[in-house]
Formats: C-alpha cells, structure tokens, sequence
C-alpha cells in the first residue's frame, strides 16, 4: 500500500529534508510549521516517535528555518496536524522500511523477516541486528518519498498525552524566546512610529538625540524612522526623545469610531453571492430580521514583537516568531531588493500568537535596520503601545440576518449578508508594501486591503457565513471592502467569531419566536450525527433544562469550524445581577483524531477562555487620526478572577481523520455567551463586545 | 553611569550602569538572567514580577538604584534536580501553552504559598490578578498552585 502523498511531502520531497539520525541515537526532525504556544512540535514529536517506533525523547523537532526544514507555507487554520501530522507520519514510515530493508541486506535475510522493537531492528529470532543510529551510515536518505518501491504501512495511530517539550525551559526560566537571544555586540533597536496612519514625517529629526548616551545611529528611511543604542534603556529613551522632537504631516482620517456599521455598509466593496437559492421571508409564521456586529480585535499578546537581524556581504540573516518564515524571509527579500536566496529567516518561538500579528513587521523592522549596520546583530523590540495599534487586528464585521420558519417551527428561508474588511494581509497577499516598515518607507498611507483565503483554506470574511443546518433555501452575500484605513489580518478562526455569533444568536432568536427549545431547535435542523453528538453531550454535561436562580442564564453554542472541520457545542452559564459574569463553559469538541490528547484539551480550554475575553471585554478603540488602545487598561483582557470555569467533553474518535483543534471554539462561544445572556436578561445584545454600555444599549433599544 | 550592588538569587553583583535603568533591564541584559520578561514595560502585566525582598515586584519600572534588598526571580527558584514545588506542579499538570507569562506567575505564587500556605482557589486568583495571560490558561495555572500548595516552603 502506497497511500497518495500527503501535500507538504509533494512539495518537500526528499527525506533528508525532514530527518537526520545522529550517532548518538537523536533522531532529527524538521518540520516547516513552528511553535506558537499551541504545541505542534510536541505533537509532530510523538507522531515521528511513534512511526519510527523510538522513544520519543529520542526525536529531536527543530525550530524551522528557510533553508534547511521544509516550506510548509503558515502555520495557521488549524491545519498543523492535518498537513503536518500527514506529511512526518509518511516520510517517518517510509524512512523506517528503508532502515528495515537495509538491516534485511546486513543480516542476509528477507525484509518480512526483519522486526522493529523500540528502535532496534532485529531477525525474528531476535537476534539483534542493529538500531537506527547503527545502520544510518548504510542508509541513503537522499531519496523521494515515495520512490523506494518499498511496501509503506503506516502505524496504526494513537492517542496520547506527550509532555509539552518546551515547557521545562518556560518552568525553569532558562532562555527559550526569541527576546532572549543574546549576540556580542548585539545593538538595540527602537521604531519610532508616525502619530497615525498616514502621517509623514516632514525633517530629518534634530540632531540632539544622537548625541545621547550610548546611539549609535538615527535610521531614516522615508516615514520610517529608528534608533539604534548600545543599551536597551538607552535606546527607549531616545526613541522617546526622537519621538517628541520629529514633526509628522497629519495623517488618513479613519472611520467614525460612533458609527463603524454604517462605515461598513457604505465604504467601496466588492460584492460576493456566495450562495443564492432565493430565500423569502414572507407567508411564514416566524421571521426574525435582525444585525450581529463585532468591534476591531487586537492580538494583545503578553510579550510586544521582537526581532534580531544580521547583514553582512550581502547575506540576511532573520530571527523571527513569525507564523510564515518562508513567505516572510521572500517578503523580505522583496522589499529589500535581495536575491531569495540571500535571507534566510530563523524561526524562534515568541509569547502566543492568534494569527498575522505584528511579528513579520519586527522581522522587516531589524532587517531594514540591519542593513544600516553590517556586520552586526540588530534586536528590534515593539513598545507596548505600538504592539496594540500597529499591528494588525482582526476586522471589525456588521451581519444582517433575515431567518423564517413554518408553523412546525421548521426554518425555510435564511438569509445573510455580511459587510467586512478582508481577513489576510499576510506577507505575500501584495506585491509591494505589506510589511509596516516597507509601507512607511514608501510613504503609502494606506496598506493594500486585506483579501480573503480561497476555499481550500475554508474562506476568510464568509468562513462559517453557511449556516450548517439543514435549511431549504440559504442565500450568502460577502462585501468584502476595498479600502482598509485601519490595518487587519488573519486573527483566530477569520470571520468564523463573528459569523458564527450572528448565526447562533439567530436561530437563538427564532426558537424562542417559534416557542421551541434552543437546543432541540438545533438538534432538529442537523442531519450531520457527529454535530448532533456534540451539542447533546455538551447539554448533558451542562445539565441542560434544569432551572436556573433568579439572574442567571444559559445558552447554547454550535459549529462546525469552516463547515467541514471540527465539531464544537459550548453552553455557557451566565450570572448577571449586579454586574455579568461568564461562570461556566460547558464544552463538547470532535476533533477527529486528537494525536496529542492534553494538547487538545489545552488549546480548547485556552481559546475558549480567550473568546470569552474577546466577548466580554475587548474593542480596539480610536479617534479619527489614530489608535487609542494603546495598553491594557485602555485595551483589558480577562484576569483570572474574570474567567470562567471550562468543562471540555473531548468526543473519542480514533478512527477518523484529525481535524484541527485551535481555533474551534471562537465561534460558538461568543454565541452561546450572548445565548444565555438573553435567557439572564431578556435583552438580546447583538454587538460585541457584552460591555456594560453595549448591554445597556441593547436594554434601551428594546424599551 | 553609576555602580550598583545588587543580590540577585543568593549572589551578589556590582553593576555599572546609568541612573534610571531598569532592574528588568539590569536582570536580563547585564546580569544574563533572562528569566524575568519583557511584557508592557508600564507594570500593567506581569511578565516581569520578581520577589524583592519577598514582595513580588515588576521589575520593568522599578529602577535598579531604588532596589536595596534581595531579588529572587523564577532561575533562582529551583533547579531542574531539585523543582520549586510550583515548577514541579507546572510541569506536572502542563500548565502552560506559550508560556510567556509563566514567570511572572510562578513569582507571584510563590509569594502566596508562602504567605498563605493552604490558599483557596479565590485567594489564588487573586493573588495573581496582576498578571495577565493571553492564550486562556488560567484554569491550570490555579489549579497548578493549588496542587503545589501545602509543600510550598
């Protein structure tokens, strides 16, 4: 049996692009997706350990880097597992029988004829013949997967908890993170970055500030505009003297922070009728019409970008926490007018990362500078406050939903139509100035928009705009906008938070208008046996149908991730007396296969607990000339005595497929929180977040 | 610049180094403990709390001449042969996915255990109410202390 290739081994052929066996035993493993704090090179441990049938301290999974380890594009989508997992479990297998075949040829017996036992092959006998480390010199791994006319069985797979491998070093407070890289005579870097977007930077700053203790250069190129010092303090402190001497023409005006719906509906867009079956809403017994928003989103990860940087005769070397190296370091390239092949780009693993975040913007940051300066190492570390504003966010979104149902409290007719920023701008999506440095070098004062995903990634803006149940006529339209004065990207499941949100909220709506259960409404209108298994395990878990104390409230939540990933059903418990609180989450998740078990549980619980805080808590604020989140008090995320109890009910299914576990429940949770915050309160709140202010609105709407 | 005497995890150092400069900045850069991070640089998160005399501190804006007393930070807590109970129980129940604000939690921890040896679960999410974490694992950062809870010294 010779299954078909899985993508990343099409791409990356050769085996000794994925491994090297040492002679002390360590097997190394390349991979091109990296570390994010989600635990993927963990989990690609246990899946070569396993094929390979070594102990898995044995497997050592290096960071990727653009020249040595495979191109396997970004790591995001939740798809590290799928494509990942794919791709080591058949170059492992594969590699395995060309080791099997060749201690056959040692021993002078046939191939069938040869077992492996931890490690060691031996006859049948058990006479041992040797193990991987003994035999590697026999066995030539410079061949294509797929090529060695051997018979690949892969290993029956298995479910496990492996240890998380990084986190001894995060325990111990042994440096592990790319903000603990350490060169000699390593400068540091500070951006000073313009008022707003747009604004251009009208002199060359006065010369005071390199005369300052320990500059060693002032860096300007265009609108962009850094300092580089001896000392890390010395160089914050002339960047904030820099900062307060250089003069900026105004910038863009951004959009009216009162009124971003209607901004939304009216900016230029490009109309998408994703499906039309001629939905109608009239001669129905129920119709519930009603509009879902949620704000901009900052990524607001714990540790601000950071990047190292080394030029020298024409040859670029980066250290990045970016989620794309190879897309990066070509990006790079590109801006910087360098041959491909003259940056390379490290990968070194940064504070978590939700999606296109600020990272690839440091990389080109301290490379630019680094250019300035050859033959040393340059660190660029964001401020707090540029971390929150120059980043990219995720997109603000406005939804309009339009659901009917029959007199059976059947829904017929379901319309949607969403208005929304595009949802990558990732290095790559344009040719020129996606980068912030390379965009204020050129003085753009606008970044190209953001554009979406194609289908085979599961969509951007409309990802999860179909609604998954079984509904007889559906019509989707997408506006995706084609101007983008505040800056956004790929964050946490695209446009599934929002558009699941809004579909959940609505059929939320029409249960009770139709006066049917919320979750026997769900249950009703789903053909697929693995959602229905979700949601009633979650229900049952959550103790659904039992009465609740006067103030508190339950909702229910489903999705299935891109309608055609993971299976998530979340119900939340709520109390709202004197102030709302989230005190419970209920959640059932199928995620296929789960290779890492713990680490499954750990991403759901984690990105339950971080919808909770984008659905409770988070806007990016700003006037009309800039961001106004700068910190975390202007921009709070949940504390601990604001996040919820998480009760994750993991489905066991050993025989399907993976299906990707990080970003399942940004969707449903969202719902099934504003779900049980209409069951508390008996006001539906449809734009997020559940502020007081947004709760307090939605109560004056209602009266 | 200025010299400085500092106690940093039983040691003792001279450091020379402006006026102003931060601790955090003195502990990582100049001293080579990277142990204690870089968060927000305004004490807002957390990233950066050290024990200063026991208190739990953020090292990001105290600046080095105001600190007179010992600083204890997560490298001088245990070692890999001999765990603080708290590392033990972080490995123990893998508390942690990016990990980036694990120091600056375990610190403030240990600073609880020690206070309060058998904390409940609320006076543990209080006490680490000053430190943020992003990636949602706060759930097994308590339960973590608590399991640590009672053999903390």
């Amino acid at each position: 049996m010779t299954p078909e290739l899985p993508a990343s081994v099409v791409t990356n052929p050769w085996i000794s692009t994925w491994l090297t066996f040492g002679d002390d035993g360590t097997i190394g493993l390349r991979v091109g997706k990296v570390e994010l704090g989600q635990g993927i090179l963990t989990a690609l441990t246990q899946v070569a350990a396993h094929e390979l049938d070594v102990a898995p301290e044995a497997v050592r999974a290096s960071a990727a880097n653009t020249v040595t380890s495979p191109d396997e594009g970004l790591t995001a989508g939740s798809l590290s597992i799928t494509v990942s997992g794919a791709a080591v479990r058949r170059v492992c297998a594969e590699t395995r029988e060309l080791f099997r075949r060749a201690a056959a040829r040692k021993a002078g017996l046939n191939i069938a004829d040869v077992r492996l036992v931890s490690g060691v092959f031996a006859g049948t006998d058990g006479t041992r013949i040797g193990s991987y480390a003994d035999l590697s010199g026999i066995v030539d791994l410079h061949v294509r997967v797929g090529e060695s006319s051997l018979d690949v069985e892969l290993a029956p797979p298995i479910s496990k908890d492996l240890a998380r491998i990084d986190l001894p070093d995060k325990v111990l407070g042994r440096p592990r993170f790319i903000h603990d890289l350490e060169f000699d005579g390593m400068l540091h870097a500070r951006v000073v970055r313009p008022p707003g977007p747009g604004a251009h930077l009208e002199d060359d700053p006065p010369a005071r500030v390199a005369a300052m203790p320990g500059v060693e250069q002032i860096v300007r190129d265009g609108d962009f505009l850094a300092v580089l010092a001896r000392r890390e303090g010395q160089a914050t402190q002339a960047a904030e003297a820099l900062a307060a001497d250089a003069s900026w023409s105004a910038g863009i005006e951004l959009p009216d922070p009162g009124d971003i719906e209607g901004w939304l509906r009216t900016a230029e867009a490009e109309t998408d009728h994703v499906r039309n079956d001629g939905a109608q809403h009239n001669d129905t017994s129920a119709v519930v019409a009603a509009t879902y928003s949620r704000p901009y989103l900052a990524h607001a990860s714990i540790a601000p970008s950071c990047a190292v940087a080394h030029f020298d005769d024409g040859r670029l070397e980066v250290w990045s926490h970016s989620q794309g190296v190879f897309t990066l370091g070509r990006a790079i390239a590109e801006a910087l007018d360098l041959q491909p092949e003259a940056v390379v780009v490290q990968h070194v693993e940064g504070a978590g990362a939700y999606g296109h975040n600020a990272a690839d913007d440091a990389a080109m940051d301290a490379a630019l500078i680094a250019t300035r300066v050859p033959g040393r190492h340059v660190r660029v570390l964001w401020s707090r406050a540029d971390e929150m504003s120059w980043g990219p966010f995720g997109p603000a979104m406005v939804a309009d939903v339009t659901a009917s149902a029959d007199e059976h409290g059947t829904i017929t007719d379901w319309s949607y139509e969403l208005w929304s920023n595009g949802h990558t701008a990732r290095p790559g999506y344009a040719p020129r100035h996606v980068l912030l440095a390379d965009a204020h070098r050129a003085g753009v004062p606008m970044h190209p928009p953001a554009v979406d995903p194609p289908a085979d990634r599961g969509y951007g803006s409309q990802r999860n705009a179909e609604p998954y149940y079984d509904i007889a006529r559906v019509d989707v339209t997408v506006h995706r906008l084609l101007t983008m004065p505040i800056r956004v990207s790929s964050l946490r499941s695209l446009g599934g938070n929002l558009n699941t949100f809004a579909t959940e909220s609505a059929i939320d709506e029409l249960a009770m208008a139709v006066g049917r259960d919320p979750l026997e409404m769900r249950l009703a209108h789903l053909s697929d046996a693995r959602a229905r298994e979700v949601l009633s395990t979650a229900a049952a878990a959550a103790g659904w149908g039992a009465p609740l104390p006067d103030g508190h409230g339950r909702g229910v939540g489903f999705c299935r991730y891109k309608n055609r990933s993971s299976y998530c059903a979340v119900v939340a418990d709520v109390e709202a007396t004197d102030r709302v609180r989230v005190a419970r989450l209920t959640i059932a998740v199928d995620v296929g296969r789960a290779v890492n078990v713990d680490g499954v549980r750990n991403q759901i619980e984690g990105g339950a607990i971080q919808a909770t805080s984008w659905s409770m808590f988070e806007q990016v604020r700003f006037d009309r000339q800039s961001i106004t989140s700068t910190d975390w008090e202007s921009y709070p995320i949940a504390r601990f005595s604001q996040v919820p109890e998480v009760d994750v009910h993991l489905l066991h299914r050993p025989d399907e497929p993976p299906l990707g576990a990080g970003e399942a429940t940004q969707g449903p949770v969202p719902a099934a929180i504003g779900n049980a915050l209409a069951d508390a309160l008996g006001v539906r709140v449809r734009a997020l977040p559940f502020t007081h202010d947004n709760i307090v609105a939605a109560i004056d709407a209602q009266t | 610049v200025a010299s400085f005497k500092l106690t940093v995890n039983g040691r003792d150092y001279d450091v020379d180094v402006p006026e102003g400069t931060s601790l955090l900045e003195v502990l990582r850069n100049d001293i080579g403990d990277k142990s204690p991070k870089f968060g927000c640089g305004l004490g807002q998160c957390g990233a950066c709390i050290v024990l200063v005399a026991g208190h739990p501190t953020p090292a990001c804006d105290t600046p080095v001449e105001y600190v007179r007393d010992e600083v204890r930070t997560l490298a001088g807590l245990g070692r890999p042969d001999a765990m603080h109970p708290l590392q033990s129980a972080f490995l123990e129940l893998q508390a942690g996915q990016c990990g980036y604000c694990i120091a600056g939690i375990i610190m403030s921890a240990a600073a609880l255990l020690r206070d309060i040896p058998r904390p409940t679960r609320d006076e543990v999410s209080a006490a680490l109410e000053g430190n943020l974490c992003r990636c949602g694992t706060h759930g097994r950062f308590v339960d973590a202390v608590l399991a640590a809870s009672g053999s903390a010294t």
